[in-house]
C-alpha cells in the first residue's frame, strides 16, 4: 500500500485561497475610495480647488471710495478729503538685502531692527509699515524699487476753518470714519460705499488685468452745511476776545437765521485744532451749546410773560405790587436786583425783576406755564440730529410747588442749552411761530408751530426792545444803524445742590426789529474779572457778533447810523 | 477613414493652431491695453488729487482771519466810520456833493 504518496500528497502547503480575495478587495476599495474622492474634488465640489488656483494669481482688492466734501452755505470748503499714501509690505513677497531695509527705515523714520521684524513675520500677508506719509517719503520709497513693498493710498480730512468751528464739524478716525459731530452724524451720505473688484497679479504685485468687478464703487456725496464763513469767524474771534477778557472758563455764541431755523454759526470756546488733535483736550472738544445744560436765569422770563399774555392773564402795561424787592414763597425769599413797589408788566422784563415774573408765573395754572414753555421748545429737542444734543427736562406741572413754578419764571430750576435758547427766541423775530434747528443748508422754508398770537409777540417785542434801550438792562448791545431786541441773563451757577456766587452771563436777542433775520444768543460761564452781569460781559459779545453779521449779510439798515445811546459806564453797572 | 479626410484633418488642425495663436495674442493685447488704462485711471486720480489741494490751497489764502489780518495790518484798511457812510437810494435824487462815493449815472 502507498500510503506515504497520499499522504505526502495531502501535506502540500497550500495558502488559504481567501487571503488574496480579502487583500484583492481591500485594494480594490482602496481604488474606489481615491477614485471618488478624485471625481468629488473635479468634478463635484471643484470649486475647493479651483480657489486654491485662482489664490495663486488673482485677487479680491477692495476700491475705497472718495469721501464726500462738507462746505459752508456758499460753497467753501469746510472739510476736504486728501489722499496719503500708507506703506505696506507683504512679508514673503519681500525681497531686500541689508543696505535696502536700512535705507527704507531711515526714509520712513523707524528703528532698523524693528522695521526687520515686521518684514521677516511671514506668518502675515499684509503688515503695515507706516501709514498716512507726506508725499516726499512716498517718492523715496518708491524709488528703492524693493519689491513685496507696495503703497496703499488713505484719505485724510484737512479742516480750513481751523478751530473756529471744529466741535460742530467733529473728525474722522485713521479709517476715515466720523468720530464726532456732523462728521458722525452724517458718515452715511459722506462714506459712500467701497466696491470690490477681481484683479489678476503678476509676481511683483502689480496688477495687469481686471477680471471684472464684483461691486463698482459709490463716492460719497458733498454736503452743504447752514453755516457761513464768515459769520463763523466773526462769532469765534469775539467769543475768544469776551472769555479772555472776562477771564471766564468758558463760552458759547449761536448765530441762527430767525426766519428759516438755520444755523449760521456755532462757536464754542475753548476750541482745539483738528488739524492736529494730538493736544487736544477733552475740555475743548465739547459742543457746549449743544451738548452742554445750564440754568438760564433771567432770559426764561419772556416765556413766563407770554404765555400770561396769550392767555390774557396780564398786558403789557398791567400794574404788578413787585413788594419792594422781597417776596416770600414757601418760606423762601426772591430778591430783585432794582427793587420797586409797583411795575408794570414791561418793566418787569426791561427791569429784570425776579419777583414780578415770579408773580406772573404764579399767577398762571401750572399746567398753562409748563405748556407755553414746552411749546417754545423747552425740554424737547431741536431737530438739529447732532449726536449727543442734550434735550434737558422739564418736569411733570403736577410735581411743582409753588416756589418751583415761580423760581422756574426766571430761569432756575430748569435746564437748557444755548441751542434750545436761541432757537425760543426766534418765536418773537418770527411773528410767534417755533421752527426746527437746521445744521444744512435749507433750500425750502419749513414748516414751524404757531406759539403765540401775532398780538402777543408783538408785545414782547416792544418790552425786549427797552431792554437794550438806556433803562433797561442791556443798553451795551445796542448796533449802530439798527434796531436790536433781546434780553439779559445773570444766572448764580448750582454746586452741590446750592447756589453759589459764580455765575453764567447771558444775552439772547435778535436785529432788525422793524424785520428781524438774526438771533444771536451768548453765554459767558464763570466771568471772573470784576464784572459778571450779562448786560456787562455777554451783551456787548451779541453787539459786535450782529452788527458785523449784519453788515456781512448786506441786511438794509432800519435806523440810523447815530442810534446807539450809551449811558456812562456807572449808569450802566447800576442797570445790569 | 474616408478618402480626402486627410485634407481636411489637417485643415482642421491648422485652424485650431491659428485659434490657440490668436487668443494668446488677444490676451497679450488686453492686458497691455489693460495696463495703459491703469496709468490713465492713475493720471486722472492724479488730477483729483491736485484738484483737492487746491481747493484746500485757496480756502487758506481765503480764509477770513487771514484776509482780516491782511486788510488791517498790512493795508490798514477799516470800516467807514458813522460820519463817512451815506445812503443812496435807488430812484431818488442824489445828495448833495461833500460826500465821497461815485454817483452811478457818471459811470465812475
Amino acid at each position: 500500500m502507498n500510503y506515504a504518496a497520499s499522504a505526502h500528497a495531502d501535506l502540500t502547503a497550500i495558502l488559504p485561497g481567501w487571503r488574496a480575495t480579502v487583500l484583492f478587495m481591500l485594494m480594490l476599495a482602496g481604488l474606489t475610495v481615491l477614485l471618488g474622492r478624485g471625481v468629488y474634488l473635479q468634478g463635484i465640489h471643484d470649486d475647493f480647488l479651483q480657489k486654491k488656483g485662482d489664490a495663486r494669481y488673482s485677487r479680491v482688492i477692495e476700491v475705497s471710495a472718495h469721501r464726500g466734501m462738507i462746505t459752508d452755505r456758499n460753497g467753501e470748503p469746510l472739510a476736504v478729503s486728501t489722499p496719503v499714501e500708507s506703506v505696506w509690505a507683504s512679508p514673503s513677497d519681500v525681497e531686500a538685502d541689508r543696505q535696502q531695509v536700512k535705507k527704507l527705515a531711515q526714509i520712513l523714520g523707524m528703528d532698523t531692527n524693528e522695521l526687520k521684524g515686521r518684514l521677516l513675520d511671514t506668518s502675515r500677508d499684509f503688515v503695515y509699515l507706516k501709514r498716512q506719509l507726506p508725499p516726499d517719503q512716498v517718492e523715496k520709497v518708491v524709488g528703492l524699487n524693493i519689491p513685496g513693498i507696495m503703497l496703499q493710498r488713505e484719505y485724510r480730512r484737512y479742516y480750513p476753518a481751523g478751530e473756529e468751528a471744529a466741535q460742530t464739524l467733529g473728525f474722522t478716525g485713521q479709517d476715515d470714519n466720523g468720530q464726532e459731530g456732523l462728521e458722525l452724524a452724517l458718515q452715511e451720505q459722506l462714506a459712500g460705499k467701497p466696491g470690490s473688484q477681481r484683479v489678476i497679479k503678476d509676481r511683483r504685485g502689480h496688477i495687469v488685468e481686471d477680471a471684472g468687478s464684483l461691486h463698482l464703487s459709490k463716492p460719497g456725496s458733498d454736503i452743504v452745511l447752514s453755516l457761513d464763513s464768515n459769520v463763523q469767524h466773526l462769532a469765534y474771534r469775539e467769543l475768544e476776545y469776551a472769555v479772555k477778557q472776562h477771564k471766564a472758563k468758558s463760552g458759547a455764541v449761536v448765530v441762527l437765521d430767525a426766519r428759516s431755523g438755520e444755523v449760521l454759526a456755532l462757536a464754542n470756546y475753548p476750541g482745539y485744532n483738528p488739524n492736529s488733535r494730538n493736544n487736544a483736550s477733552n475740555k475743548s472738544m465739547r459742543n457746549r451749546a449743544i451738548t452742554d445744560l445750564f440754568e438760564p436765569g433771567s432770559t426764561m422770563k419772556p416765556f413766563a410773560v407770554a404765555t400770561a399774555i396769550e392767555t390774557g392773564k396780564v398786558r403789557p402795561n398791567t400794574l404788578i405790587n413787585t413788594e419792594n424787592g422781597v417776596f416770600t414763597v414757601n418760606n423762601r425769599k426772591i430778591h430783585d436786583q432794582h427793587p420797586a413797589a409797583m411795575m408794570t408788566v414791561s418793566q418787569i422784563i426791561q427791569r429784570s425783576s425776579n419777583v414780578g415774573a415770579a408773580k406772573v408765573a404764579l399767577s398762571l395754572k401750572s399746567a398753562v406755564l409748563w405748556q407755553g414753555l414746552s411749546e417754545s421748545g423747552f425740554g424737547v429737542q431741536t431737530g438739529s440730529n447732532f449726536p449727543g444734543e442734550a434735550t434737558g427736562k422739564l418736569r411733570d406741572p403736577k410735581t411743582w410747588r409753588p416756589i418751583e413754578q415761580a423760581t422756574i419764571s426766571y430761569g432756575h430750576g430748569i435746564s437748557v442749552s444755548l441751542l434750545q435758547l436761541a432757537r425760543a427766541y426766534t418765536i418773537f423775530a418770527s411773528d410767534g411761530e417755533l421752527k426746527p434747528i437746521s445744521l444744512l443748508k435749507l433750500d425750502e422754508p419749513v414748516a414751524g408751530k404757531k406759539v403765540f398770537s401775532e398780538r402777543t409777540t408783538r408785545a414782547l417785542i416792544n418790552m425786549l426792545e427797552l431792554v437794550t434801550q438806556p433803562g433797561g438792562t442791556a443798553p451795551l448791545a445796542q448796533v449802530s444803524g439798527y434796531r436790536v431786541a433781546g434780553k439779559t441773563g445773570t444766572a448764580h451757577k448750582l454746586e452741590d445742590g446750592r447756589y453759589v456766587n459764580r455765575y453764567v452771563a447771558s444775552f439772547v436777542g435778535f436785529a432788525p426789529v422793524s424785520n428781524p433775520r438774526l438771533v444771536v444768543a451768548v453765554m459767558i460761564d464763570e466771568p471772573s474779572n470784576d464784572e459778571y452781569y450779562g448786560g456787562l460781559v455777554a451783551a456787548p459779545v451779541f453787539s459786535k457778533v450782529t452788527g458785523g453779521a449784519l453788515h456781512a449779510l448786506n441786511v438794509p439798515n432800519d435806523a440810523p447810523l447815530d442810534n446807539v445811546i450809551v449811558p456812562p459806564k456807572d449808569v450802566i453797572k447800576e442797570e445790569v | 477613414m474616408l478618402p480626402g479626410s486627410n485634407g481636411l484633418n489637417a485643415l482642421l488642425l491648422v485652424a485650431v493652431v491659428m485659434c490657440a495663436l490668436s487668443v494668446v495674442t488677444s490676451q497679450h493685447k488686453a492686458r497691455k491695453l489693460y495696463i495703459e488704462l491703469q496709468k490713465e485711471k492713475e493720471y486722472a486720480q492724479q488730477m483729483e488729487v491736485e484738484w483737492g489741494q487746491l481747493q484746500l490751497e485757496q480756502s487758506t489764502w481765503a480764509a477770513p482771519a487771514r484776509v482780516e489780518k491782511v486788510a488791517t495790518q498790512q493795508l490798514r484798511m477799516q470800516l467807514p466810520k458813522n460820519g463817512q457812510v451815506r445812503f443812496v437810494k435807488l430812484n431818488q435824487p442824489v445828495p448833495r456833493p461833500g460826500a465821497a462815493f461815485a454817483h452811478p449815472e457818471n459811470g465812475k
